[in-house]
């Protein structure tokens, strides 16, 4: 019989591994279990343009505009959504589902991706948000209404979008980090702190080196309190403090690493399990273009990549075949659209304990700048602000000349 | 094979360029400029292009 492969997670890594199994030569049924409603669609406007699309759209209409194409390589594959896999037992190859019958497999796919992490306060519930779901995304909609005033937990990539996207809704808008300047773990202190006082100029207001100590309000959110004593009038407060690794399911089985994700090989194969590949941002692997610490990476471009490779290893060893022992070193990549500016980066910046600026001037983002990486002296990462496309290629190809660690 | 850009969701990324660079790529003034009846040779790098697409603004049609 041929071997059953389960995906589990119906994102865009669990899409991209079921297509990349059919490329790898698989030929056996794929199964892809996600506990969301929806097909896999694109996460990333769902803080820009899905957020500021005017009207009122229903679920199904906001789906339609961001989801994935579903390519006749994958006609056959059996997508299960709705339900989740609570549970799994890798030693008899069994899924335990949030109900239905166990699901029996050959080979798994882990590629459940992450979960918002939430401030844990007291206080109201309502008029608090976070944003990775379609419907996170729809009712945050309904509440970023003109004039409301909104407070964004978090100077992270996705806290700046969104409230960049708030201001631009005409919405009211305050950032609350207490790390400093806003990406500044990505950016470096010097562009950081130039990208908040771009977005200061715009109308965002910073807290920066505060913590939320209180969320305020009977039935509804209606202010924030910071250590600082200061009390920040809020309808809206936004959690945007990072994320936790969707691994619970995976409990109880002895030799796997769910210390942070799920620990992997080199070619995503998942530590202390058989026939267990791991993709997307729940995976932590070594990349030897860096170093040999195993990583997770929350990167746009990773889940394609991880799929590419873990469904090569994992076809292989089902045909009982040994997986390519090529090092798997993928450049990881994203971007970042924040009122007039656009972040692109290579590699890891946050690896870095220096930045060149080589390109513009920090006081003028608008013009374009560049900067460059380096750890111990060693290029690991690119930073372009507002450079034509055009340059992207060069910039990327930087790396494809790196030597990989020994 | 027919290439499509959705122009309405397309904001230059430029990420198609990257990955299939003789069917796409980006002008002087950084727009997209692609050929939309590509030859059959280009269909992996086509499909590649379509999916690290960060809007997600381009079809393959057969």
């Amino acid at each position: 019989m041929p071997a059953h492969i389960a995906v589990v997670g119906a994102s865009l890594a669990g899409l991209r591994t079921a297509e990349q199994l059919r490329t790898a030569g698989h030929t056996g049924p794929i199964t892809v279990l996600g506990d969301e409603p929806h097909l896999p669609y694109n996460r990333p406007p769902l803080s820009k343009e899905t957020l500021a699309t005017p009207g009122d759209p229903s679920p199904e209409q906001l789906h339609a505009s961001v989801a994935f194409r579903r390519r006749a390589l994958v006609g056959d594959v059996d997508f299960r959504l709705g339900r989740a896999v609570t549970g799994a037992d890798l030693r008899q190859r069994r899924l335990v589902l949030s109900d239905g019958p166990e699901i029996a497999y050959d080979g798994l796919v882990v590629a459940t991706g992450l979960r918002p992490r939430r401030l844990s306060l007291p206080g109201p519930v309502a008029g608090r948000h976070v944003l990775r779901t379609l419907e996170d995304c729809l009712t945050l909609r309904g509440a970023l209404r003109p004039e409301a005033r909104v407070v964004v937990v978090g100077a992270g990539f996705v806290g700046c979008e969104v409230a960049a996207t708030a201001l631009r809704l005409g919405c009211r808008v305050s950032i609350v980090e207490p790390a400093g300047a806003p990406m500044s773990r990505v950016l470096g202190a010097q562009l950081a702190r130039a990208v908040q006082r771009h977005h200061e100029r715009a109308g965002i207001r910073f807290h920066t080196g505060r913590c939320v100590a209180g969320i305020l309000g009977r039935e509804h959110v209606s202010a924030v309190d910071l250590d600082d004593g200061t009390t920040l009038g809020a309808d809206v407060v936004i959690e945007a403090v990072g994320s936790l690794p969707n691994t619970e399911w995976l409990a109880g089985n002895p030799g796997l690493d769910l210390g942070d994700g799920v620990l992997c090989d080199n070619l995503l194969r998942a530590a202390g399990a058989d026939r267990v590949v791991a993709v997307g941002d729940v995976a932590r692997f070594p990349n030897p273009l860096f170093d040999d610490l195993p990583r997770r990476v929350e990167h746009w471009s990773i889940p394609a990549d991880t799929a590419k490779r873990a469904a090569a290893t994992l076809t292989a060893q089902l045909a009982g075949r040994e997986p390519d022992p090529t090092p798997f070193t993928p450049i990881p990549s994203f971007w970042s659209d924040q009122l007039d500016l656009r972040f692109q980066s290579f590699g890891s910046p946050a690896l870095a304990d220096e930045v060149r600026l080589h390109e513009g001037d920090p006081d003028h983002l608008l013009g374009g700048v560049l900067a460059t990486y380096h750890r111990r002296s060693e290029h690991v990462g690119t930073v372009a602000i507002n450079l034509p496309p055009a340059r992207q290629r060069e910039l990327r190809e930087a790396f494809t000349a790196l030597t990989p660690a020994a | 094979m027919k290439v499509i850009v959705d122009l309405a969701k397309c904001q230059d990324h430029g990420q198609c360029a990257i990955a299939a660079p003789v069917v796409f790529q980006m002008d002087e003034e950084g727009k997209l400029v692609w050929d939309g009846s590509p030859d059959e040779s280009q269909r992996l790098e086509a499909e590649e292009a379509a999916d690290v697409c960060p809007v997600q603004a381009i079809l393959i049609q057969d």
